[in-house]
């Protein structure tokens, strides 16, 4: 049993390993950096941080991520609530060829549409809007929501609608009041994993924004190549990129797992 | 069983008009520029399939596509076995299940550009963690931005660290599956632990492995953020991948036309493989 438990442990330890050393040189002074090898910060410092969340430019990059983020997941997942639920409980015509063309979306080089998405989202006028990046990220993230949320649904009986309809219920009645609390697992996880793939994305993002609604990761890429060597301040922007991750996973912790198999396990 | 209804597709209506505007306006802007050739000023000539034909024939598209599937052949050898005795090894209930799967999870919540910045800052020679070790502890001469050897394991053994866990958390979303009866059974026949795995755990596993080997293959043939900012596609070519090679074409050197015509070649690619492969996986179940 305890060589079993070895496996695990060194796994994570390889995972842990690189965030430690983000987390240890951000709170590390340039020159310290720079000087040479040291496993632990020499002199501990909260100046990289100090400098984050007094500049505007640093701290509006990760309220313009989180709302981008949070418009996209809204966005998804409610667009893809009714149609995954017409997908698990009714056929209609091209219903599996639409199914497929929608997952095929999940297949496109993001790089493929990062021109194209500067010209249309510029022709239309929203040009760096949070709204041109959330609506940008549904192109993956909208087949992705149905596909889990079809699961969930798929395993929800039939019969609870039909019950639901002989006493008297109305479909939108139905649908909040009875079929919501009961796939709210499905929704936990199919939101968690929106937020993931939007929060993480930036090839688009960046493309779709130049100052109103830069992401947070834009503003690190351009920090690193302008300011010279400021690892220790870019080792601060990327250890609190990881907190809000790290919180929405703890929230889902025990729908993980299924999530991942999309229900379809 | 499922009712025919075609008043459905009032429900699936938002979900396809706003697909459609992010997937159909690019799609065909990019058809567009693959059949056209430009000289600014929005003024186009009718060019046909020629970029196709040039790109099909240029050395350049077949290194980056060759470079392109040894990543992805590489990512994938490694990552779904390493992923999948991961899981076997995982406990099935307890404390540290909860424990495992949110440490787990973690790198997969880092935005990309953070990951390639985080693997720069760890693999500097003598200042990052694994530079330092590699150089001055092992002797290894060890440095990314000359060695294109050291650049090829950097970026595979970055998304091992990556992306292996969707495989873990995949496989082990199957692996609790299994009811406990199965166990007892194989225990009394005297099953060895390799038939147990051969006849009841993979059996098992192969919906959530279908979907893991199918998301690893799209999602590291479309890499392009974490090595671009880790190597930034070298030293030389050496890491330049499909992506990576496009992105260079269509935004560094302007040439719309041959870029577009790349894109479709490169989506068309995409597409057929992760075809095969479903086929290929979901084959015994049709028989």
């Amino acid at each position: 049993m305890r060589k079993r438990s070895l496996i695990p442990i060194l796994y994570i330890l390889f995972l842990l390993l690189p965030i430690y050393w983000l987390v240890a040189m951000s709170f590390k002074t340039t020159q310290e950096i720079l000087g040479g090898f040291s496993l632990f910060p020499q002199t501990f410092t909260l100046e990289n941080y100090r400098v984050i969340f007094t500049d505007p430019t640093w701290y509006w990059g990760y309220i313009n991520s989180i709302i981008y983020v949070s418009l996209n997941t809204v966005i998804s997942v409610c667009v893809a609530l009714p149609a995954a639920y017409a997908f698990s409980r009714y056929r209609f015509l091209g219903d599996k060829q639409l199914f497929f063309w929608l997952l095929t979306n999940r297949m496109a080089p993001a790089a493929v549409f990062a021109l194209p998405f500067f010209q249309l989202y510029s022709s239309v006028g929203m040009f760096d809007t949070h709204l041109a990046v959330a609506l940008a990220h549904c192109l993956f993230n909208i087949p992705l929501a149905v596909w889990i949320l079809e699961g969930f649904m798929g395993g929800v009986p039939k019969e609870l609608d039909e019950t639901a309809y002989v006493d008297g219920y109305s479909f939108p009645r139905f649908f909040v009041t009875i079929f919501l609390p009961t796939i709210k697992a499905g929704v936990g996880v199919a939101a968690f994993f929106c937020f993931m793939f939007s929060w993480v994305e930036l090839l688009l993002a960046k493309t779709l924004t130049a100052v109103e609604a830069k992401p947070i990761a834009a503003t690190m890429t351009k920090t690193a190549s302008s300011a010279g060597y400021e690892l220790g301040l870019l080792a601060a922007a990327g250890t609190l990129t990881i907190i809000p991750g790290a919180i929405v996973i703890y929230f889902v912790r025990n729908y993980i797992a299924k999530g991942f198999a999309l229900g379809r396990v | 069983m499922k009712t025919e209804n075609q008043r459905a597709w009032f429900f699936v209506l938002p979900v396809l008009l706003l697909v459609a505007f992010n997937a159909l306006i690019p799609i065909m802007t990019v058809v567009n520029y693959s059949v056209q050739e430009t000289f600014g000023n929005n003024v186009f000539f009718w060019q046909g399939l020629d970029w196709f034909e040039q790109i099909l024939r240029s050395e350049r598209f077949h290194a980056a596509l060759g470079r392109q599937f040894m990543f992805t052949g590489l990512i994938l050898a490694i990552e779904i076995p390493l992923g999948i005795i991961v899981a076997l090894s995982m406990p099935r209930k307890g404390f540290w299940v909860p424990v495992c799967l949110v440490t787990m999870a973690l790198p997969m919540l880092i935005p990309w550009n953070v990951v390639g910045s985080m693997w720069n800052i760890f693999t500097l020679p003598n200042i990052g963690l694994l530079g330092y070790f590699m150089n001055d502890v092992l002797g290894i001469n060890y440095d990314m931005t000359q060695q294109p050897v050291s650049a090829w394991v950097t970026i595979v053994i970055m998304d091992v660290w990556h992306w292996t866990s969707l495989v873990v958390l995949l496989s082990y979303a199957g692996l609790v599956s299994i009811p406990d009866a199965y166990y007892q059974a194989a225990k009394i026949d005297g099953a060895s632990p390799w038939k147990v795995f051969r006849y009841i755990q993979l059996p098992k596993m192969k919906t959530v492995l279908t979907i893991a080997v199918l998301l690893r293959f799209m999602d590291s043939f479309n890499i392009y953020t974490e090595p671009f900012v880790l190597t930034g596609g070298g030293p030389g070519n050496s890491t330049t991948l499909l992506s990576i090679d496009l992105v260079k074409i269509a935004l560094g050197q302007f040439d719309l036309g041959p870029a577009a015509a790349m894109s479709l070649i490169y989506f068309a690619i995409t597409l057929l493989v992760s075809w095969l492969f479903y086929t290929l996986m979901t084959k015994d179940d049709a028989q």
